[in-house]
């Protein structure tokens, strides 16, 4: 039955573009009450309010003296800086190339390997040297830069580099690259901003930036010395105005080459038979015994007890908490975005308060807030739940609150609790919508890395895979978790084609 | 140089033109005469693919980067006769050698003033120029104008127009105004509708240009004294 006979037929319904939207919210709640009972949100600490106090005192005496504290700071900055350099060119030159058969495929495998578990696996070749640290950054980025450099060019118009003569290259540079320059330079910082939060939780599995420090004196209660070392890390943040986008950054770029170089130390002890001896340790251990002995039974015998005992609750508490998360980060971008939002809050300085409170909570990288909350609440499924739902709530409230900013309302509507639900809501829920499911990817991505503090997500196993040396186990995992974010980022991406275009036909009927 | 002969061309799926045959020489300046949307835009493309490198192109969207300078936007016409190296180093940092080189085309074209400002601090005239420019500066032997002077006013507008003419040898201009194609172009080839397509209507020297003629392009008498004291 088409639209117009429906609508013929039964005039009581309501035939709305809104109808989409709403039906995959409601899909969106289904699945994250199918996860709650599998949800064992039972706290086993008896007494949080003690480990606030003292937190709340050490933020008040904050004790900046520490050893190294700037060496660790600048590493982070340094890390972080040369990995986006080196991506953003390399996603740069790969997004020419985009439409290669086979390239889109790789570069989905390398972005869905979180940089952490970059890191471990490279911690094996190169040991705590730099070059770890910027590697792990560089290796998805430069994939996700070419994803979305791709995207940028694909969008600029192409009328100017028709008309020029020359090679590709040369067309390019004077065309399409002024052309699309804005867009690629704001991503570029934006991903530099990610790389300083990433390049800090490296340091949890002992590279020298501010997470080792910070992991550290977390794990023996110097209060004092965390709360320094956070707000450092949050005035790095807060200080990107004044010199991403800057001339300023080319200059600091390379000094940071010359004074942190990305090399190997000299206890990394490299040989090139390490590369070998890599490629010879992930294989699975049935399949390196020799020829009589090899068989599918042996390897089955090997994958089985892993799958049931690792895998599959890796896989599940995964998805569970990822699933929960996302939706807490969901309801707190709804709840949170009004503080900044001129149509709700309409004196211009009194949004800065709520401003400045989303910026601290996106600023603070995912795993640090898992751990505070592990100290906290105790060792329960309850923090990281906690932690990705409160970062990623605040970022979406961010993104949010500054699109509902772009659009006028008439001055005659209803304040108060009215003009939220019937003006600003519905203009802003399929934006809403958009950046949930962009964002829902990278939350199943950071639910897998809570392993690392014991949560038993995936990477729990994975971690413990590395510290004993069972690197075929390990990268076995890591395939898996790879495997689970692709699909994850395939859904996502469908979810969203399909809204957006549920919402394009609307307007045209 | 150019010979059609009763050729149908499309513009997509639509067949514009049909059976047209004309042939151009080299040192002819040939004016396409008709209302809008008559189907010039799509012959001078056609033409243009006819030999690619031999002709200056300037097309009625202004294929400019909005964030570039003027001297940049004039440079990219001569792209494709450095290596990368030196183009690349030319969008960072002009030589001397290369500045003066644009310098003297945008002198022509009354643009020496407006060299390094960018082009969205133009005006719709002045950004025309630079398309002008742009083209001009390939230093080929054919120039084929898309409505290359329909921002400039009635003074602007033929000097410009002359200047194009004596740098090029051949030039094919397609244009809406009249009296710009009858004042400075010697031959006049009017497009028309006739018959629910586009067709060549005729094909004279701008002298013997009729009357009856230009009537047959736009649905109405054009004010008398078109035809005769033009020589």
């Amino acid at each position: 039955m088409s639209l117009k006979t429906a609508k013929a037929a039964n005039p009581s319904r309501f035939h709305t573009s809104a109808r989409a939207m709403w039906q995959s919210s409601l899909w969106l709640l289904l699945a994250t009450l199918i996860c709650m009972p599998f949800f064992d949100h039972e706290l086993t600490h008896t007494d949080p309010a003690h480990e606030l106090k003292a937190m709340a005192w050490g933020l008040l005496h904050a004790n900046f003296f520490i050893e190294g504290i700037i060496e660790a700071l600048l590493n982070t900055l340094a890390f972080a800086l040369q990995a986006v350099f080196a991506s953003s060119l390399i996603g740069l030159a790969l997004a020419q190339i985009y439409h290669w058969p086979g390239l889109r495929q790789l570069m989905a495998f390398l972005r869905s390997i979180h940089e952490l578990f970059w890191a471990l696996i490279l911690l094996q070749l190169f040991g705590l040297s730099p070059l770890t640290g910027v590697l792990a950054l560089a290796i998805p980025y430069s994939a996700t830069f070419a994803r979305v450099f791709a995207e940028i060019l694909q969008e600029t118009p192409k009328q100017v580099y028709r008309q020029l003569p020359g090679t590709h290259i040369n067309r390019f540079i004077y065309s399409t690259l002024p052309l699309a320059w804005p867009r690629l330079a704001t991503y570029t910082r934006y991903r530099l901003e990610c790389a300083l939060r990433a390049s800090v939780v490296l340091g949890f599995i002992g590279l020298p930036t501010l997470g080792f420090q910070l992991e550290g004196y977390l794990k023996l209660g110097r209060y004092s010395e965390v709360a320094a070392l956070i707000l450092v890390f949050i005035a790095l943040v807060l200080s990107m105005r004044w010199w991403s986008l800057r001339p300023i950054l080319v200059p600091l770029f390379l000094a940071s080459l010359v004074l942190f170089p990305p090399t190997l130390t000299e206890d990394s002890h490299w040989q090139p038979q390490r590369l070998t001896q890599f490629f010879h340790d992930i294989v699975p251990a049935p399949l390196k015994l020799d020829g009589a002995q090899q068989n599918w039974t042996a390897l089955y015998h090997w994958f089985e007890p892993l799958w049931h005992t690792q895998i599959l609750p890796g896989i599940g508490h995964t998805l569970v908490l990822g699933q929960i998360a996302l939706a807490l980060a969901a309801f707190l971008a709804l709840l949170w975005f009004p503080l900044i939002s001129k149509h709700c809050v309409n004196t211009p300085w009194l949004r800065y308060p709520g401003d400045l409170f989303l910026v601290i909570l996106r600023c603070l990288p995912e795993l640090l807030l898992a751990f505070i909350g592990l100290i906290i609440l105790g060792p329960s499924l309850l923090p990281g739940v906690l932690a990705i739902g409160l970062h990623n709530g605040a970022l979406l409230a961010h993104l949010l609150g500054r699109h509902s900013n772009e659009f006028t309302l008439r001055n005659d509507i209803n304040q108060g609790a009215g003009a939220y639900f019937f003006e600003v809501l519905p203009r802003i829920y399929g934006q809403f919508l958009a950046f949930t499911l962009y964002r829902g990817e990278t939350i199943l991505r950071e639910t897998a890395i809570l392993g690392i503090l014991g949560i038993p997500t995936l990477g729990f196993f994975i971690d413990s895979a590395f510290e004993e040396f069972r690197l075929d186990r390990a990268v076995m995992l890591i395939l898996v978790s790879a495997a689970i974010n692709i699909i994850a980022e395939s859904l996502a991406t469908r979810l969203r084609h399909y809204l957006h275009r549920a919402q394009a036909h609307s307007t045209n009927v | 140089m150019f010979k059609l002969s009763k050729l149908d061309l499309t513009y997509g799926d639509k067949n514009v033109l049909s059976d047209i045959s004309l042939s151009i020489q080299p040192g002819e300046v040939v004016a396409l005469v008709g209302e809008s949307g008559c189907g010039k835009s799509t012959l001078m493309a056609h033409l243009r693919s006819l030999k690619p490198k031999q002709v200056a192109w300037c097309p009625q969207q202004n294929g400019l980067v909005p964030a570039l300078s003027v001297f940049h936007n004039i440079y990219a016409g001569t792209l494709d006769t450095h290596n990368t190296l030196y183009n690349l180093r030319t969008l960072v940092w002009p030589s001397v050698a290369e500045l003066n080189k644009v310098a003297k085309i945008a002198d022509k074209l009354a643009l020496s003033k407006q060299l390094k400002i960018s082009v969205d601090q133009l005006s719709g005239g002045q950004q025309q120029r630079v398309n002008i420019a742009r083209a001009m500066i390939q230093s080929r032997p054919v120039f084929l104008g898309d409505e290359p002077v329909s921002a400039l006013d009635e003074y602007q507008g033929p000097s410009i127009m002359r200047t194009i003419i004596a740098e090029h040898e051949t030039c094919v201009f397609a244009l809406h105004d009249l009296d710009l194609a009858l004042s400075c172009c010697r031959r006049i080839i009017g497009i028309g509708n006739h018959n629910g397509i586009g067709r060549i209507l005729f094909d004279t020297n701008a002298e013997d240009i009729r009357d009856q003629q230009l009537a047959q392009i736009y649905h109405h008498h054009p004010a008398p004294g078109h035809t005769k004291e033009h020589a």
